[in-house]
């Protein structure tokens, strides 16, 4: 250390300037802001449940189940989602398909929000591209441990984000959580 | 005799509402003034019938939250003691405000109103008895909460309050020499002269080196950061880890009414406490020869409101350096008010009284 910064007046003076600095500053851009200015921004806070922040089109955001055209899933129930989850939160139970053409389909489907980590390993190893995580939903929770296992049900009746980012399809509400 | 009576209590209720709400809205002040420097919003969302007011509902809120909470006791506190601390501290935190004038003599109804709580001519030495006997409360927190780690606070508190308390007694000995008095008023008043004519002789001008120390030791003796030591609210617990609810908040509070009591300290003796720069009794006669004649009324209104301005630009420059500046060690605290506080107050005493020696004529 130097003389000027044992002294060490010097350096708080300093310190203050860029805090006071920072204050004025922003307190200038709040009161522009309320006086029409909309674009001054005094802080860079984004008030979150009100402001949403642009999502990234590549997100990995809550699963869902792509339909066939008759609303059927496009799911064969080949098990190469639940082999290669690394965190196994993926449980299907086969079945036959009505039609002779498709192999099988899940009669069970379950994904254990609880444990999913998010990987998009499931999405990556579909061969039908019967799963996508592209619904822009990104809260879901529960009171419980089983309130976060969605069924085959709720996760067909997802749709794919907008173009803005935004879920369009409602938040599935689980169980424990419907009033 | 009623009258009378009235006259003195509308002078202590000013001064406790003012202290008091000012305290209560230091808590807002706090989370505003830190958010907007760190470029932040701030606390906002306590809102009556969804009206948010810039979170200025957050204080009440604060409130009836720690008036809800448990009032914990832990089993091996002194019952009596762990009640007490928290009043202590309160108490003489509050009642330290009681001889710092907000303005001059008012004359009215044939009366002379002096514009203070309580007249004493000592009213420094009283402001300062107060603001020390503040840290019986925490030291009483320490020991009565029967926790080795609360007994550690108060005694950091203790250390630091010694090491601060020397360091702010010898630095406004200056301020005391250059304006004769020890009484808070006397000083204000002679504070309205002017330097040569045209500067007004306030402290901060007269003794600058005084307004340092005594800045610096009187954050000190607020307990809060830089020398926060005796509580360090993010990690090392203080003496009151054992308080919950209101006594935790009464602690809280005492620290910013410490603060306001170190701002009213600061301005009444070195920003020139009620002075308005060139306003006398009859109005404001300014250097060049200009004078504007103000009616009594108007100019003590203008009087109040200089002091409480200054008041609170010294709060936000208190809570600017809380917010800027990190935590002194425990031995750095130590080291700052014994080896250059106190010295450096005792260098200001000599050469003051070389420079009043010098200037004042015999």
């Amino acid at each position: 250390m130097n003389l000027g910064q044992r002294f060490y007046l010097r350096e708080v003076f300093s310190g203050l300037g860029l805090t006071a600095g920072h204050f004025f500053r922003n307190m200038g851009r709040h009161i522009a802001h309320s006086l029409g200015r909309r674009d001054a921004r005094g802080a860079v806070t984004i008030q979150y449940p009100d402001e949403r922040r642009r999502l990234a089109p590549r997100l990995r955001s809550l699963h869902r189940l792509v339909r066939r055209e008759d609303g059927s899933p496009r799911c064969v129930a080949c098990m190469m989602c639940e082999t290669v989850c690394p965190a196994r939160c993926i449980y299907i139970v086969a079945d036959e398909h009505p039609n002779p053409e498709i192999e099988k389909v899940p009669s069970r489907f379950d994904i254990d929000l609880g444990k999913c980590v998010f990987c998009g390993y499931c999405v990556e190893a579909c061969p039908e591209d019967a799963i996508r995580m592209d619904t822009g939903i990104l809260e879901f929770s529960s009171y419980s441990r089983g309130g976060m296992i969605y069924s085959k049900e709720a996760l067909l009746a997802l749709e794919p984000a907008g173009p803005d980012g935004r879920p369009t399809s409602p938040v599935p509400i689980p169980a424990d959580r419907r009033p | 005799m009623i009258a009378d009576v009235g006259i003195v209590f509308g002078r202590v209720m000013f001064v406790m509402m003012f202290v008091l709400n000012l305290g209560g809205l230091l808590t807002w002040v706090e989370r505003k003034q830190s958010a907007i420097m760190q470029d932040r919003i701030g606390a906002n969302r306590a809102s009556i019938l969804g009206l948010r007011l810039f979170g200025l509902f957050h204080p009440l809120a604060d409130a009836i939250k720690m008036l809800a909470k448990e009032d914990f006791r832990p089993a091996r506190a002194d019952r009596f003691l762990f009640s007490l601390a928290p009043f202590v501290s309160v108490f003489f935190a509050l009642v330290a405000f009681a001889s710092i004038p907000f303005g001059n003599v008012l004359h009215a109804a044939g009366r002379e109103i002096p514009l203070q709580a309580v007249t004493l001519n000592v009213g420094v030495l009283y402001v300062f008895a107060m603001l020390s006997l503040g840290v019986y409360g925490v030291m009483m927190a320490g020991w009565s909460s029967g926790n080795n780690f609360a007994l550690l606070g108060g005694q950091r508190a203790a250390a630091l309050m010694i090491s601060a308390e020397i360091a702010i007694g010898a630095s406004i000995i200056g301020v005391i020499m250059v304006y004769g008095s020890l009484d808070l008023q006397s000083i204000a008043r002679a504070q309205g002269q002017l330097l040569w004519g045209w500067i007004p002789k306030w402290g901060i001008l007269t003794q600058p080196l005084a307004f340092v120390l005594f800045l610096t030791a009187g954050i000190a003796s607020t307990k809060r950061i830089p020398f926060d030591t005796p509580e360090g609210e993010s990690e090392i617990i203080g003496y009151f880890v054992e308080y919950s609810g209101m006594k935790f908040g009464m602690f809280a509070m005492a620290d910013f009414l410490e603060t306001i009591v170190v701002a009213g300290m600061t301005t009444a003796l070195f920003l020139g406490g009620w002075q308005v720069p060139y306003l006398v009794a009859g109005g404001f006669q300014f250097p060049w020869g200009a004078t504007l004649a103000l009616p009594p009324l108007v100019v003590t209104l203008l009087q109040v409101g200089s002091f409480v301005t200054k008041v609170v630009v010294m709060i936000f420059f208190l809570m600017l350096i809380r917010w800027t500046l990190p935590r002194f060690r425990y031995d750095q605290a130590m080291r700052l008010g014994w080896l250059a506080l106190f010295p450096l107050s005792i260098a200001n005493i000599v050469l003051t009284g070389l420079v009043l020696l010098i200037t004042r004529p015999a």
